[in-house]
Formats: structure tokens, sequence, C-alpha cells
């Protein structure tokens, strides 16, 4: 962390007449600038974040009546309630095996297409990529009707239960990250010079032993990258979950609508349970996010 | 080199381009050996990918062009094949605006087009400005970039359903703000329901989605050349107009990439309004996702569903080629 980090933190000091070897001489007209744009948007990102732990941690009555910036009591009440009023657990064993499953796997198959995307001339390559982008930019109410038909008929016919069952989620999330995931990892593996594999397919690996001892481990950061997209998108999808769904595999994007009741909204426990839901994605996020700014300079911003 | 790149080298050039550097030692390389070796190795490495996009995007989408021309109800789903085909009726019911659905579907797309453009804008205004702001390095940075980035990575149903608890009319943090401490409103105003509900979408999905934008264009500052910057302050430019000679203008491919991607995916947003207002979106935010499930799986019409999907599809597909033709002339405009 060298020197650009001085100006802004002293800014009474710098005259900004001297402009140092720093890029960037930051003027107080700038500093301002800045101070009152991040102010914003931190305000901004943070409001919902504090409701959201004030509230979790406040009597019914407390969310019931007018909003209070202050809670009038703090209880955790609500942290133990949630597990109750709905089945917050099954829901969250739920949403972690769909996600989990479609992370591996799609992780898994976009590593193997890009490989073949980067390294190989073959006919089709371009049609395949065209038809893998152009995926994502179809609404998912176009494949929703029809995906539920598929399945309703393949369960009817051959007995393979999908709708309604998390395998058929599962197939169907590990698409959603798919054409991002390949697309991303295509400009990872590019980035990464060629003659490190060719050289361990001169010395005899095959392709396959080339891919995941050289490419694979030189890819890390790519990789993760798209592990993270692509665990994040199932377990935020919401669509799909609520109609492909039934009572024993709902995931946790449907299951938070349980603490509405006819007579009352718990929303302490709503937001108790959409604390609790959160935590280990930002958690993860947040510890991992080096490695998706990494993965986008990388392979999607070139 | 020879024998083995022959087939479709036209195609080609954007994903060799990387590669290229490393060209020298490509003379090793026991081509012909190689070509024997790769065989069909590729499409079996594709294999999975193609299967599961034929499964779930490909036929799919077949599927929903057919079943838009014929007439599919509840009673069909068991026996889809069943269903009479019924020509164009589905498209002329969605496009005649003088009978109710139709009338239905043009309002529905134009809430849509509103809430598009002022999601999109500020989102991309906010992303934007935040990663240009957080380009130089100073203390809290780091912190700043995580804080930034923390709507992004909360699943989306528990970050809206928190917004949809603060737009509560009586229990709200915005009633709350609003009338009781500021006293701007003279009462207590719905935000959920009725005309005020647009404002309260575009807000969620602005904070939604901003972080995203942020993300791309951090990404995207840190392959612009620090040399530029030196350069420029050398001869004596300042920091305002390196922003706005090189930082804006070195933006501009990842801008339009991310404009592009920014308006599909609002445009196509079900989780936002679907979380916010439930099933049934007030009539001012009823956006078109939620009005096609809406046409779809409550009202069981799966045929005229499936029309209105594929008119929106031919509007997507006219939009991004529209687009895409604007930016890569203005593209080649400016290279030249």
């Amino acid at each position: 962390m060298p020197s650009p980090a001085q100006p802004s933190v002293l800014p009474a000091k710098t005259t900004g007449r001297s402009r140092p070897r720093s890029p960037m001489a930051a003027p107080q007209s700038f500093l301002w600038t800045r101070r009152i744009i991040l102010t914003l948007l931190t305000g901004f990102v943070l409001l919902p974040v504090y409701v959201m732990i004030s509230s979790s941690l406040k009597p019914l009555q407390d969310v019931s009546g007018k909003f209070h910036w202050i809670p009038s009591g703090l209880t955790i009440k609500p942290y133990i309630d949630i597990w109750d009023t709905v089945p917050l657990a099954r829901y969250f064993v739920n949403s972690l095996i769909v996600a989990g499953a479609a992370t591996v796997l799609s992780v898994i198959i976009a590593i193997f297409s890009a490989y073949a995307v980067s390294r190989y001339k073959f006919r089709g390559k371009r049609v395949f990529t065209v038809t893998v982008l152009s995926t994502q930019m179809f609404p998912g109410i176009l494949f929703l009707l029809p995906l539920f038909l598929i399945f309703v008929n393949i369960g009817n016919s051959t007995g393979v239960a999908l709708y309604g069952s998390r395998g058929g989620l599962i197939l169907t999330y590990l698409t959603f990250s798919l054409p991002f995931s390949i697309w991303m990892l295509i400009g990872y593996f590019d980035s990464i010079p060629r003659d490190l594999d060719e050289a361990a397919l001169v010395d005899g690996c095959g392709p396959i032993r080339a891919l995941f001892q050289v490419v694979v481990p030189a890819a890390v950061p790519g990789i993760v990258a798209v592990a993270v997209y692509a665990f994040m998108t199932a377990w935020g999808e919401v669509l799909f979950a609520s109609v492909m769904t039934n009572d024993a595999t709902r995931t946790l994007a449907v299951g938070l609508q349980g603490y509405a009741t006819q007579n009352d909204v718990y929303w302490n426990q709503v937001m108790a349970a959409s604390l609790v839901v959160s935590v280990p994605i930002v958690a993860g996020f947040l510890l991992l996010q080096r490695y998706l700014v990494a993965g986008l300079t990388a392979g999607a911003v070139k | 080199m020879t024998a083995t790149v022959t087939t479709d080298s036209l195609t080609e050039k954007s994903d060799r381009v990387t590669s290229r550097g490393s060209g020298g030692a490509r003379r090793r390389l026991p081509r012909i050996p190689d070509r024997i070796r790769q065989g069909g190795l590729p499409y079996l490495l594709l294999l999975p990918a193609v299967l599961l996009e034929l499964l779930v995007h490909v036929i799919p989408m077949i599927i929903g062009i057919v079943m838009s021309f014929r007439q599919f109800t509840q009673f069909y789903i068991n026996n889809w094949g069943g269903a009479p085909w019924s020509g164009f009726d589905n498209y002329k019911i969605a496009v005649d605006v003088n009978a109710p659905i139709g009338e239905a579907l043009l309002h529905s797309f134009f809430v849509t087009c509103v809430f598009t453009f002022f999601a999109v804008g500020l989102a991309w205004l906010f992303g934007v400005a935040a990663a240009i702001m957080l380009q130089e390095n100073f203390r809290g940075r780091g912190f700043l970039r995580a804080i930034f980035l923390v709507p992004y990575a909360l699943p989306v149903y528990a970050a809206v359903i928190t917004w949809a608890f603060m737009f509560q009319r009586d229990n709200g943090l915005v009633n709350h703000v609003l009338h009781d401490q500021l006293g701007i409103t003279d009462q207590p105003s719905f935000w959920l329901i009725g005309d005020n509900s647009i404002y309260a979408l575009i807000i969620v999905s602005v904070w939604k989605g901003w972080p995203f934008a942020f993300l791309i264009v951090m990404a995207g500052l840190q392959n612009i050349p620090r040399e530029l910057y030196e350069a420029a302050s050398i001869d004596g430019a300042g920091i305002w107009q390196q922003i706005r000679k090189i930082t804006l203008p070195s933006l501009r491919p990842v801008n339009q990439v991310l404009v592009l991607v920014l308006f599909l995916w609002t445009f196509n947003d079900f989780n936002t309004p679907y979380v916010l207002f439930g099933k049934a979106a007030p009539e001012n935010a009823d956006l078109i996702s939620i009005h096609i499930y809406q046409s779809s799986f409550v009202t069981w019409n799966f045929g005229t569903g499936s029309a209105m999907s594929v008119l929106l599809l031919l509007f997507l597909l006219v939009v991004t080629a529209v687009y895409l033709f604007i930016t890569s002339r203005g593209r080649k405009g400016a290279d030249a």
C-alpha cells in the first residue's frame, strides 16, 4: 500500500500544488465529492442491514407497532422461535443440498467445456458458445412453463420424479450458472499460457491429466469465482423454487414466506431468519470476493 | 500449426488473441500426433454442457414456442400432445390492445420499460461512481468495497423481504421517517399497493443491482494502464480531467456490456417483484415476468402465457441486436 493512500488520509496537509509522484493528486473538490458519494452509498446499503439486525432482536409487539430506530427491549427469542414457526432447518438443508450439488456439478462441467473451447479447434465451437451465452438473456419465465411440463411428463411416463424433487431443481440451477461459468473460465483459461499444458502433453500427459494437473491449478481464482457465483445463484433463486418444489423439498427462497400467517406477520422472526440464511453466504462471499474480481478481470472483462 | 487449425479459423480470432503472446513455443508441438489424439475429445468435453443446455434451455424453448400455437390449459398438463392447435390465436389475444388481456399486457410492458430505464440507469450510475471513487487507495477502501458488495451477496429474498418490511404502511421505517420524523407526507402512505409501488420497486431493484455494476466496473478499472494516468499527470491534468479523459473513455467497452446485461436482467426480473408484492403485483408495478407468471400459473392459461413469453423474447432479441449493432459501429468508428 504505497504512496497514493497518503493524500486522502491527510487532505489538509496536501496543497495539491506539489503534485507528488502519485498519478492522482486529489484536490479538495474530489475528496469532498468522494466523501459525500461514499457516505450516501454506505447509508443506502446499510439501512436494510440495520433494519434486519435490529428488528430481529425486537419482541413481537415492537415490530408490529410503529417502527423505532432503537429497540425498546432486546431479545433473542426470535432466533429460537424461527425454527418452530416454519421448518427452517429442513429448508436450510434443502437449499444447501440443491445449491451445493448445482455448484459442484456446474463447476466441473464448466471446466470441461471451457477447456475444450479454450484449447481446441473444432467445428461448431462458435455455435456452442453463442447458444450457451444467449440462453442467459432469455427470460426465466420462458423456460418455466415448458420445463414444468417436461418434468411432470417425464415423471408420468418413466416414474422418475423430477417435478417437486431436489434433483429437478439441481438440474435447473446448474444450467443457470453454466453460461456465465463457461464464459468466465474460457477467458481465464485463455489467460493461462498454453505452453504450460502443451509442455505437459509433450511430456506424455493425456489431455485430461494436463487439464487437471496444469490448467486447473493455475486457474484456481477463476474457478473459485465461478463456484461463488454458481452457489449464490442457486441460493437466491425464487422463481423455479416456488413452482418446482413441494413441502418436503422447499428451499429457503420459498420457505421464508411461511412467517406470514393469516393473522400476523412475525416480522422479528422474518428478519432473524433472513439474517440466519444470509450470514453464511455473505461471509463466504466477502472472504472470496478478491477471487471474484480477479476472475472477472481475467475472464469476463477484457 | 497447419492441419489442425484449418476448420474454422475465421471464427477463432477473438479467443486466440490472448494465447498469441506465447507463440514462440508452439513450434515444439508434435502437431500430427496431437491431431490424432484430439479426435472427438472436444466434443466429449462439451457433451455434459450440451446435454444440459438441450434439456433445460433449448428443448423447453422449442416446446414453449409450440405451445404458444396451441390452446393449452391445465387440462392438458398430463397430455400436452392433446391440446388443440389454435394457430395465431394466442398471439392475437396477447396483442389485441382493445381487449382486457392485450391491454393489460401492453400496460405491463410500459411499466417494465419505465422500471428498467430507471433501475438500470441508477444502478449503473451508482456502480460507476462508487468504482471510480474507490479506484485510488485510501484508508477504509477495502472496508467500503466489502460493504458495497453486501447487497450483491445477500440472497434476493432475504434482502427484498427486509425492504418489504421497511415499506409497510403502519410499522415500516420509510413511513416512520417520512411521516413521523420529517413530516413530509400528510399521512402514512401505502408503498406496496397503489401508485407508489413503482418507486418501491425501483429503489429495491437499484439497491440489489448496483453492486454488480460496481463489481464489473471495478474489474474494468484494473485493466486501464497506470501509465496513462502518470502521463496525464505529468502533462498537468487534474484528477477530474483524468476521470473525464481517461477513466470514462477506457470504460466504454465494459460499460456497453454492463448496460446490456443489466438491461436484460432487470427487464426479466421476477424475484424482486414476486417477493416484494407476492403473486399479484399492483397495477403500477406489474412487471412483465410477473404478468406472464400470473397469466400462466394463476389463471392457468398456458397458451397465452407462452405467446407472451415468445413476444417478450422477440422484443429482447431485437433490442439486443440493435444495441450490439450500434455499439459495435461506435467502437469501429472510434478505432478508425
